[in-house]
């Protein structure tokens, strides 16, 4: 059973009150966050508003939701009305939104208990979350490592059991990453599965917001939770492959499971042995492993980094000082008010990506990359489709290693770039992929596999991925932090 | 040597929907600064914008008014560029795949300016200069715009003139917008090259931005004509750049070279979605278009033998042209009607504000009515002429001012007797005429008109008078 159905059986139970429970969260949180460094914002007389409120209709005899009372968290990139939404960049010091998103809309409906805004890295742009203003979020497996990036906090908060789940964003990898480097579930939906309105952009072709949960099953829940047409956002849809917590269960015997050879390529060895060993469960659960070639996905990484950085260097043009968040303090003229804002505002990662992106849209370069890159991106989407002709899922490594000790990422950015290598085709072909723990290395550090679906086939990967969680719970551990139910 | 003045404009046009492009607030003018927005159209980070399908629908309509091809497939992209009134730090606008496709405006000298697309975007805000401090009100921005590009096909002041009121009536015709200049509701960029003339090579243009008057267009115009004339002349080369015009100095000046121009970085929008045409939807629209202004003058010409000055007045306003129509259904000639309208009416229309809006006290039917009984021969026209007089000063029907004694007219027998008359009781009258006072007629006629109580027709009794005494 996943946390979440274990917390609302609790709950329906009255083994424990939603208020005892959030204290219960909230005072985990004091005493862990100071070594995950997770949240970024702890709201606690909200969360426990919302517990009272649980506590009250539990006590009236009514009968609750499944994510009625269970506490959890956003990234910081998401819009929450009067509650700091800051992306953990200085230029949004003190933003507090008029406004909630479309997935907090829908899960406050439901009662769902906000401890907090967690960490990431800044604008979600990073892999190991120490490009936020705030420090980077911590390995709950090892506190040397860190969580991951861009939704490291949320990882390391449902690792580190101080929040049941959460939403990350996932515009390259954001999500599944930190989940594999932290030993539990991330689900990056379809792109326009799950509404984008006030997910604060990155790069928007490719921003999608997904759960991080400890469990396939909690994945499930909250994927149905949100994945709802909006009509405040033209590019959503809603999950149109139906409910995918019903089908769990389903038989997965005969099922083809894709490996292309592109992805085992400069993967670690020991990431290359859990995933071939993954496949083995699967082929003792009756289902057959394919192996096929993909050679486009030689150029994935320069397509995502190109595409991404372009809509980035736009979407990040809002941030002048003028409306809202950090204003430079001194300045001549408003040239020279947004000049500085911007300079001193926005941290080293986020103004080399908006300069890469400038540049690819430039009059004279737009051809040779942005354009070029669009175009290959359709060749890309093809060659997935072609691919899903002879199989149903994909398996791949998550991240070609596992997670990295603090400071390395931040050393050199090009080689931190090329770890993203197996998350980005997803979001180029705007898939859907789940990361899922699949083994240890030899430091005990948790490693990651995913599974790739169909476009709005998440009932499909989830299906294949709780077979293997149930195949292979010990795969699945847990770590010293945080609340034990 | 001389220069043939060449000529194309860029003009942006605000659609009168109620709401704005790509959220649910007031496009209303006005209104205290910021009050008409929402986190959409302040660009709030993590708001999306969803087009406004009205604003499509709109600029279709304008699209069918100028004869262009509709897009089966668009597209919006994102114009960056960076000033505080633009909330996002760019415009949502089409580059690479706009709305429409061509078109024209037919000038009255048969010349055609041809359009190179329309294309739609969301206005900016607005920035407001006070006490040494810059202010930005958002009210104006995400107001939905189509920008009307022309070819350089203009060719003088008097055409690019033209060019603008045509296109100004069409639009104002088809009702997608007011096109108020004064208020910004239409705007125009003139780009404006010389050559010599007689040669085909298009010389450096300019640009001058945001002309906000049909004069100053023309005042703008004839100064950069003039400037760039001036410095071919004196063995210097036009720079192409874009300037803005002075109205107090009637002079250009630079605002940017073509070396500072802006790079845009044009981009697909990812936030919104392939705008498909459906070929139903513009045929429903084509359906429901009014008779175009133009067709409608040379109809009125044509079917009505209205002299052509007075059809264009006629059909200078949407309001009046269907007055018009309604007025003159089943009268014998509706010349008649375009009288009353063109003399009488629009004498109480002081402004062409008022023409346009054409709130006049008499329906077209109460005028109908009038022009029934003239065409019946019952009242004369004096008598109608008169009688509509009191009608627009009171709103009444022609009935309530003319009595049955009034109709049935004055015939030749009553004629001659009201004459003979008016002969008899005014020898010093008689007198004078015969004496070479021609004008003393007018007393006799008079005379025989005040005692038909206006039923008389005046000239057949000059004529009779004249033969009577003659």
């Amino acid at each position: 059973m996943g946390i979440i159905a274990d917390i609302h059986q609790k709950l329906t139970d009255r083994q424990v009150s939603c208020t005892e429970l959030t204290k219960a969260y909230l005072s985990e949180i004091e005493s862990a966050n100071g070594a995950l460094n997770a949240y970024v914002c702890v709201t606690a007389d909200e969360a426990l508003q919302t517990a009272a409120a649980v506590d009250k209709k539990i006590a009236a005899g009514e009968t609750i939701g499944m994510l009625e009372g269970v506490p959890m968290t956003l990234k910081d990139n998401m819009s929450t009305k009067g509650i700091d939404t800051t992306c953990c960049s200085k230029i949004l010091t003190g933003y507090k939104p008029i406004y909630d998103a479309t997935v907090w809309e829908l899960l406050k409906a439901q009662n769902a208990v906000l401890l907090g805004k967690t960490n990431m890295d800044e604008f979600a742009m990073g892999s190991s979350c120490e490009n936020s203003c705030f420090g980077g979020a911590m390995n709950p497996f090892d506190t040397n490592h860190v969580a991951g990036g861009s939704s490291g906090g949320v990882a390391s908060a449902v690792g580190g059991n101080i929040a049941a789940y959460g939403l990350g964003s996932d515009t390259g990898g954001s999500i599944r990453q930190p989940a594999s480097f932290c030993g539990v579930v991330g689900l990056k939906p379809t792109y326009g599965a799950v509404s984008r309105y006030g997910l604060i952009a990155y790069g928007s072709s490719l921003d999608q917001i997904g759960p991080i949960t400890k469990s396939v099953e909690d994945a499930a829940l909250v994927f149905d939770a949100i994945a709802k047409p909006d009509k405040r956002d033209s590019t959503c849809l809603g999950g149109k492959g139906g409910e995918t917590f019903s089908q769990l269960n389903n038989d997965i015997r005969g099922m083809k499971i894709g490996i292309a050879r592109e992805y085992l390529d400069g993967v670690r060895d020991d990431v290359k042995e859990a995933v071939l060993n993954a496949a083995k469960v699967y082929e003792s659960l009756g289902a057959e492993i394919v192996y096929f070639d993909l050679p486009i996905l030689q150029y994935a990484l320069p397509v995502y980094y190109i595409i991404a950085c372009a809509e980035a260097s736009s979407n990040l043009g809002r941030y002048d000082g003028i409306r809202y968040g950090f204003k430079a303090a001194h300045y001549t003229g408003t040239h020279d008010m947004i000049c500085r804002t911007r300079s001193e505002g926005f941290g080293e990662e986020v103004k080399r990506r908006i300069l890469l992106g400038t540049y690819v849209l430039s009059a004279g370069y737009y051809d040779a990359y942005y354009k070029k890159a669009t175009d290959l991106r359709g060749t890309i989407i093809k060659a997935f489709n072609d691919a899903f002709a002879h199989c149903d899922v994909i398996l791949a490594p998550t991240v070609p290693m596992t997670a990295f000790e603090k400071g390395h990422a931040t050393s050199d950015p090009v080689e931190t770039y090329l770890t993203d290598i197996c998350t980005v085709p997803v979001n180029i072909a705007g898939l859907p992929g789940v990361s899922i723990p699949c083994g240890f290395n030899d430091k005990g550090m948790p490693i990651g596999m995913q599974l790739i679906g169909k476009s709005f086939d998440e009932a499909t990967i989830l299906n294949a991925a709780y077979q293997y969680q149930q195949a292979a719970p010990e795969q699945f551990q847990d770590t010293k932090w945080g609340v034990k139910l | 040597m001389k220069y043939e003045l060449v000529s194309g404009f860029e003009t942006h046009i605000e659609l009168s929907t109620k709401t704005k492009i790509f959220c649910g607030c007031t496009t209303q003018f006005g209104g205290e600064p910021n009050t008409h927005c929402c986190p959409v159209c302040i660009g709030l980070p993590g708001t999306l914008p969803v087009l406004n399908k009205e604003v499509v629908r709109f600029a279709i309509k304008a699209g069918l008014a100028v004869h262009g091809k509709i897009a089966e497939v668009a597209k919006m992209d994102r114009k960056n560029y960076c000033y505080p009134d633009l909330a996002k730090a760019y415009q949502i606008s089409q580059l690479y795949a706009p709305l429409i496709i061509g078109g024209y405006i037919e000038l009255n000298n048969g010349r055609r300016i041809r359009l190179h697309h329309i294309h739609i975007e969301e206005d900016a805000g607005k920035l407001i200069h006070r006490h040494g401090d810059t202010y930005v009100d958002y009210n104006r921005g995400g107001v939905p715009l189509i920008e009307i590009v022309s070819e350089p096909d203009i060719r003088s002041i008097d055409e690019a003139k033209e060019y603008v009121e045509k296109l100004q009536q069409v639009m104002r015709w088809v009702g997608i917008s007011d096109c108020k200049m004064q208020e910004g509701s239409m705007r125009c960029d003139v780009n404006i090259s010389v050559r010599p003339e007689g040669t085909e090579a298009f010389g450096t243009r300019t640009e001058i931005k945001n002309m906000n008057s049909i004069t100053n267009i023309a005042r703008a115009m004839e100064y950069e004509y003039e400037r760039q004339v001036d410095l071919i002349e004196s063995g210097g080369k036009v720079v192409q750049e874009t300037l803005r015009f002075d109205d107090v100095t009637g002079t250009t000046s630079s605002m940017r070279s073509k070396e500072d121009a802006h790079d845009y970085r044009y981009f697909r929008d990812p936030d919104l979605v392939t705008i498909h045409v459906p070929r139903e939807e513009v045929e429903r629209l084509r359906a429901e278009m009014p008779e175009l202004p133009l067709d409608k003058c040379a109809r009125y010409i044509e079917d009505y033998q209205i002299p052509e000055k007075d059809a264009a007045l006629l059909t200078k306003y949407r309001n009046v042209s269907e007055y018009f129509d309604k007025a003159i259904e089943g009268v014998k000639a509706p010349k008649t009607v375009s009288n009353f309208i063109i003399g009488q009416i629009f004498r109480r229309a002081e402004t062409e504000a008022d023409k346009e809006v054409f709130d006049v006290a008499v329906s077209p039917e109460q005028l109908n009515g009038l022009v029934k009984l003239l065409d019946s021969g019952k009242i004369r026209n004096n008598l109608a002429k008169a009688t509509l007089e009191k009608m627009l000063d009171s709103g009444k029907d022609a009935l309530d001012f003319i009595s049955e004694s009034d109709m049935g007219g004055v015939d030749d027998n009553a004629l001659l007797e009201l004459c003979k008359n008016a002969i008899a009781g005014n020898p010093k009258a008689v007198e004078d005429y015969k004496n070479g006072k021609v004008k003393a007629i007018k007393a006799l006629v008079g005379n025989v008109m005040k005692n038909s109580r206006g039923k008389a027709d005046a000239q057949a009794a000059e004529a009779k008078i004249i033969e009577l005494i003659g």
